[in-house]
């Protein structure tokens, strides 16, 4: 089913804007949320644009179910395009020795917290949500990107395939490192921002 | 068989239940004999809750509302 019959939007109805209007107000949390973990504060111009570009593509989306889906495709490229226009590079990570790299057992082995009886979920607890985006901020975009999208919003592996025009396999590839990536730099994160300093009041900048 | 090294590497994609039927027998026959794979799956099931949870966030007002705004003159 064509939700409109013509994509141009000075011809759209008022309708079918109100439609688009519906949507969008409705994701715009979920999209701000995506954005702001690749593309940190960027994110408004990434979604501002986004915005624009889906509703002149509205006529583009002929099954409205998929629609979330279509406006995350969308939004992706314009955090790219927007992380480009700003010369954004992720700080550059070690991607050798990832397959052998164990954030459980860094835990057990390196023991932050002494006296806990719950180690690794002591751990986990001392990251805030800001610490948690610093730490995704870390990782290059083409990882960064498939990780937010399947494991923070839930989409399956197969969508984010769709939705990044490469093949299933590739996209797995990617998740596989982004998860070993994500992993060693909350360790590597932890020990730089002393936030696995116990007991001690103060911690250090971000 | 397969190591602690492999299964550690497919624990992921076992609980994304991406993995083949053989390799997803494989992590299930290593998990059935080896206590320490089984605290990386529990810590690996923690990580995932933690990852999901951590994509709710507050917004600055003023974003949400020049958003908002944009949403509203979209075709005017």
């Amino acid at each position: 089913m064509r939700v409109v019959e013509n994509g141009v939007a000075s011809d759209a109805s008022s309708a079918t804007t109100e439609q688009f209007r519906a949507l969008a107000r409705e994701q715009l949390p979920r999209l701000l949320s995506i954005a702001r973990r690749i593309v940190g504060e960027d994110a408004e111009d990434a979604v501002q644009e986004c915005l624009l570009k889906a509703f002149q593509r509205y006529g583009q989306l002929h099954e409205p179910t998929a629609g979330p889906a279509w406006l995350t495709s969308i939004l992706v490229n314009c955090c790219h395009d927007v992380g480009r226009a700003r010369s954004r590079r992720s700080p550059e990570v070690d991607v050798d020795d990832l397959e052998r790299f164990s954030l459980f057992r860094k835990i057990a082995y390196e023991d932050p917290f002494p006296y806990s009886d719950s180690l690794h979920l002591d751990f986990l607890q001392e990251f805030g949500p800001e610490d948690v985006r610093a730490v995704v901020m870390r990782l290059p975009e083409m990882y960064r990107v498939p990780l937010v999208l399947v494991y923070m919003q839930g989409f399956l592996v197969k969508e984010v395939a769709a939705m990044l025009d490469v093949p299933l396999g590739t996209a797995l590839s990617r998740l596989h490192r982004a998860r070993k990536l994500f992993e060693k730099q909350m360790w590597e994160y932890a020990e730089e921002t002393g936030l696995l300093r116990e007991g001690l009041p103060e911690r250090g900048a971000p | 068989m397969i190591t602690c090294a492999e299964a550690v590497g497919q624990l992921w994609e076992y609980l994304d239940q991406t993995l083949e039927a053989d390799r997803r027998a494989s992590v299930e026959e290593h998990l059935s004999r080896c206590r320490t794979c089984c605290g990386e799956m529990e810590f690996a099931k923690e990580l995932r809750l933690f990852l999901s949870g951590a994509a709710e966030e507050r917004f600055p007002p003023d974003v949400l509302r020049r958003l908002h705004e944009t949403i509203e003159e979209l075709g005017r």
